[in-house]
């Protein structure tokens, strides 16, 4: 019954929304604001001071105590304001690797003509980081999530919260962002041995001519991709000059799923799959990956790497990286 | 995240606002609880600077039971308003030596501002107020510098600050006028409450009025209803004197008989605030017919408070100046009124016998005195030489340099050595009119000693012996009956005419400050209700007028505060188009916030053709304004009044 009417009341003032994506702007229904524990101690002095001045009819004991009283009042509209009308959105979160902290970053927009102070942000309430939003503009403040698994990470709610400027009182407004990061598997430790490349055509390794690090110009050949062109050297009126890469390209390295035990564990084969991830995208290979029921095809590069990553994570979870 | 760590800053801060708070009881504390504060705040401050770790608890309690101990030693007690006071100096300065996060630090300072309320046990001034109110300022500042996560400079700290003290003198003044107010006190008042209060006291010897001579201190303000009496006229009578014992006069602790008296003459009106000097007189002219609130009147007109003046007190006054009384004096109270010690002061005893032989008649014999004194050399002046133990011999016949009480003590001695009935009375004579607020000054200085003589025909008479010496003293004040070598303070002084006036400036203020500020107390409150048409307001009354009061000023504050936060539109066309869209969204064609002005334009035409044409055309102006070049103020001027002739209303059908 008490908890049945907790629960609605909960529901009745704070509004759990779930997830918002939109810009969220703190209107005063969102703003809470309640006494912290300074608060009730400054009341506690103030009714001594009041009462010290009436037993010893100090008429400017009243003043100060009176004085100290109104600002104790305006406080309370002084730490409402420095939170209320600000917008929120949710900004960029970039991936992480099992273990590591995420970092949530939510964009804060003050577009009135106050600057707000020492605006806290937490999801645990222990700690929190803070910031100042200066009128009409946009300030990023983070806060980090530890990841344990992988897969997708949501922050769940945010205390965006101030107690400036006297610290008598603790304003506060839920934001549940939506936003998700993205947790790899945790790769395993380093050191273990890439599967043998198979070459395609027969002509095996390579070497000399990749994709990954640039090594120098040479002439243009009918048939160069044109991405390879030097434009800047044409620009310059130096000709078509293409740009040679050393690095593999025609080995064909898969890392599969298949090439793993089949006895071991889902999460240390993913485990695995990242390390090799991690170390053919080092050595600047280029490589495919499968997996059941999925297929990537060889590439090398930055975009290949993360798109590997993203797979090992959300692998067997129901969802397809977007 | 409320532990974060004392930055060097904020602890220097925190020192500055405490030491300016404690400074002003520098003067009252003993010496070592100042260095010993010293010491530790300077302490502190090499710890906070060099990052070195703060001492031992052990060490502190030491410190803690040796301080209280010290404090033992010198007030007797550790209880009370002055040990309380260098107890919490010390108990403060010890707390810094422990202060490493943030939540000490406001709890030192909310003990900063209890800080400043025990200043006002001491001072009320207006310049105490003022001192004060910026320490309130430093304090808050230093509160505001906790609560920083940016450095954003001092500047901003005390702006801030200045800015929430400033908005809260609104409600300030009305929780003053407002808040229901108590009599103190609540309880009774620690023993050293009121002590170093200067004034007269219950007993007078050689020496004790002319000391009080040189302070300017008021004793009492008076404003006149009826027109003021000549100054030779103001006696206001004080402690009445009856017993000698040779060389000091004192009061008895009981007081004879009824008063009873014939009014004669015109009534004089006036009120009287008198400064609170921790004795139970009331002062009044010579015969008061007025009883103040809890207050008698004795056998010998003495106006007695049933408590002793504890603070600054106001109450009305009828005198009548012409006044026989003491017609029937009871036998017991003559018989007192002619006492003298036994073996003191021979020779003006045996003057006294002389005179009597001499004159038969009282009224002769005392004019003969008067004479005597008129005529000899005798010296009017506040530097009088000291006297033995036949203070009244040596006076009369070897040094004749003499303030009030050595006249009004010789004479009332040779009055009772002759027979005829005397007592002695103190008060103050004279006053000074301040025409600035229209209202009489007395001071210290004015403090005076006058004699009554009995006769059996008139009753008590008043006599003052100076007048004889020094008519200057009763008709134009002590400045201009004393020497001009002899000293007296400042503000009694008539040298310099300019300084009197500024002075005089300055008593009105002051005058006001206590009467409006310090002097705000049930009464007043009273009588303001009333002014303003409430009646007899109960405490309820007040409670309700001030929490709506109140209500509606924070109201008002919260108002123009969130105003503040809507957001800002700098640009004019941007301002007016947001009008534009205010105007349609009444017609529930809300422009989506994704939305641009010409999809938005497209939409509306679609929906509603008859407004095609103007919506286009504002549209056309606002892109041209808004993302053009140079558009021009015509541009924008035809745009508002397109947009305020905007009529979005469908048509009637």
């Amino acid at each position: 019954m008490y908890l049945a009417l907790k629960n609605r009341l909960y529901h009745w003032l704070f509004r759990p929304r779930g997830a918002e994506s939109g810009p969220v702007v703190l209107v005063q229904r969102r703003v809470f604001i309640l006494p912290t524990r300074q608060g009730v101690l400054f009341a506690a002095v103030l009714v001594l001071m009041l009462t010290g001045s009436v037993n010893y009819n100090l008429s400017l004991g009243y003043v100060l105590t009176f004085l100290l009283g109104a600002m104790g009042i305006n406080a309370i509209l002084h730490t409402f304001r420095n939170l209320a009308n600000l917008r929120l959105s949710p900004g960029r979160v970039r991936p992480v690797f099992a273990g590591e902290a995420a970092q949530f970053t939510v964009c804060i927009d003050n577009p009135g003509a106050a600057r707000r102070y020492s605006i806290g942000l937490t999801r645990d309430k222990k700690e929190a980081s803070f910031t100042d939003v200066p009128a009409q503009q946009t300030t990023l403040l983070g806060t980090a999530v530890p990841t344990v698994r992988r897969g997708l990470l949501s922050p769940g709610r945010l205390t965006l919260f101030t107690t400036f400027p006297l610290g008598l009182y603790y304003a506060w407004a839920y934001f549940e962002p939506a936003m998700q990061c993205v947790v790899y598997p945790r790769p395993a430790p380093p050191g273990l041995a890439l599967p043998p490349a198979s070459s395609s055509d027969g002509h095996g390794v390579e070497s000399g001519q990749g994709q990954e690090d640039f090594s120098g110009l040479r002439q243009y050949h009918s048939g160069d991709s044109p991405r390879h062109i030097a434009w800047k050297a044409a620009a310059r009126g130096q000709g078509l000059l293409t740009k040679q890469f050393s690095g593999r390209v025609d080995s064909e390295l898969w890392l599969s799923w298949d090439l793993l035990p089949p006895r071991m564990d889902l999460e240390d084969k993913l485990s695995h799959l990242a390390r090799w991830v991690l170390d053919a995208h080092a050595a600047g290979m280029s490589y495919g990956l499968k997996l059941p029921g999925k297929t990537l095809a060889i590439a090398g590069g930055n975009v290949q790497c993360e798109r590997s990553l993203e797979a090992l994570a959300l692998f067997d979870s129901g969802r397809d990286p977007a | 995240m409320n532990d974060t760590t004392l930055s060097l800053r904020n602890t220097l801060w925190l020192f500055a606002a405490l030491a300016m708070v404690a400074a002003p009881h520098v003067e009252r504390l003993p010496w070592w609880i100042t260095i010993l504060a010293v010491i530790l705040m300077l302490w502190r401050t090499y710890l906070g600077r060099h990052r070195l770790p703060l001492p031992r608890k052990w060490l502190l309690l030491l410190i803690v039971a040796g301080a209280t101990a010290g404090i033992y030693l010198h007030y007797r007690t550790i209880f009370g308003r002055d040990a309380g006071v260098a107890l919490l100096i010390v108990m403060l300065a010890l707390k810094l030596m422990e202060t490493k996060s943030r939540r000490d630090a406001i709890l030192l300072f909310f003990l900063a501002y209890f800080l400043v309320i025990t200043n006002f046990f001491y001072s009320q001034t207006i310049a105490t107020a003022l001192y004060m109110m910026i320490c309130v300022w430093m304090i808050t500042a230093g509160m505001i510098g906790l609560h920083y996560t940016q450095p954003a400079g001092y500047r901003n700290q005390l702006r801030t600050a200045a800015l929430l003290l400033a908005q809260s003198a609104p409600l300030m003044l009305a929780l003053f006028l407002l808040f229901p107010r108590v009599q103190g006190p609540l309880w009774g008042l620690p023993q050293d409450a009121y002590s170093g209060l200067t004034g007269l006291s219950d007993t007078m010897s050689p020496g004790s009025l002319s000391n009080l001579s040189l302070s300017d201190a008021v004793a009492f303000r008076v404003s006149f209803i009826s027109a003021p009496p000549p100054p030779k006229q103001l006696y206001w009578r004080g402690p009445v004197l009856w017993d000698f014992d040779g060389r000091t006069w004192s009061a008895p602790r009981f007081f004879y008989g009824q008063p009873r008296f014939q009014t004669n003459g015109v009534p004089i009106e006036y009120e009287v605030t008198i400064e609170p000097h921790n004795k139970r007189w009331l002062f009044a002219l010579e015969l008061p017919a007025r009883l103040p609130p809890r207050s008698r009147l004795t056998g010998d007109f003495q106006l007695i408070s049933n408590t002793r003046v504890a603070s600054r007190m106001r109450y009305g006054m009828v005198s009548y100046l012409n006044t026989q009384y003491g017609m029937n004096e009871s036998r017991m109270a003559l018989h007192r009124a002619l006492q003298l010690p036994p073996g003191f002061n021979p020779r003006t005893i045996k003057l006294a016998q002389s005179l009597r032989r001499q004159f038969p008649d009282d009224h002769a014999l005392m004019a003969e005195v008067l004479s005597m004194f008129r005529k000899e050399k005798f010296f009017y002046t506040t530097t009088p030489p000291l006297l033995g133990t036949n203070s009244v011999d040596e006076f009369l016949f070897d040094t004749r340099r003499g303030f009030c009480e050595h006249y009004a003590s010789a004479f009332a001695v040779i009055m009772r050595a002759a027979g005829i009935p005397a007592r002695i009375v103190t008060g103050y004579q004279g006053g000074e009119i301040n025409p600035v607020g229209n209202y009489m000054i007395v001071r210290q200085a004015d403090a005076h000693a006058w004699t009554e003589v009995w006769f059996p025909d008139t009753g008590w008479v008043r006599v003052d012996p100076t007048a004889a010496v020094s008519p200057l003293r009763v008709e134009s004040g002590i400045a201009a009956a004393v020497p001009k070598t002899d000293p007296l303070p400042l503000m009694v002084r008539g040298d310099y005419p300019w300084l009197r006036q500024v002075r005089l400036n300055w008593d009105s203020i002051a005058n006001s400050w206590n009467q409006w500020v310090l002097g705000y107390n049930p009464e007043r409150q009273r009588n303001l209700m009333s002014r303003v048409g409430i009646d007899d307001a109960t405490w309820r009354t007040l409670a309700v007028m001030l929490i709506v009061t109140t209500g509606l000023i924070t109201l008002t504050f919260a108002l123009l505060m969130l105003r503040r936060l809507k957001t800002v539109v700098r640009d004019p066309a941007q301002r007016a188009y947001y009008r534009f869209c205010a105007k349609l969204e009444r017609e529930n064609l809300r422009r989506d916030p994704v939305e641009g002005p010409l999809d938005y334009a497209a939409r509306l035409s679609r929906l509603r053709p008859d407004l095609a044409a103007a919506v286009a055309a504002i549209t056309r102006l606002y892109i041209a304004l808004r993302y053009g070049r140079d558009a021009g103020t015509d541009a924008l001027q035809d745009l508002e009044r397109r947009i305020r002739q905007f009529r979005a209303k469908e048509p009637a059908t």
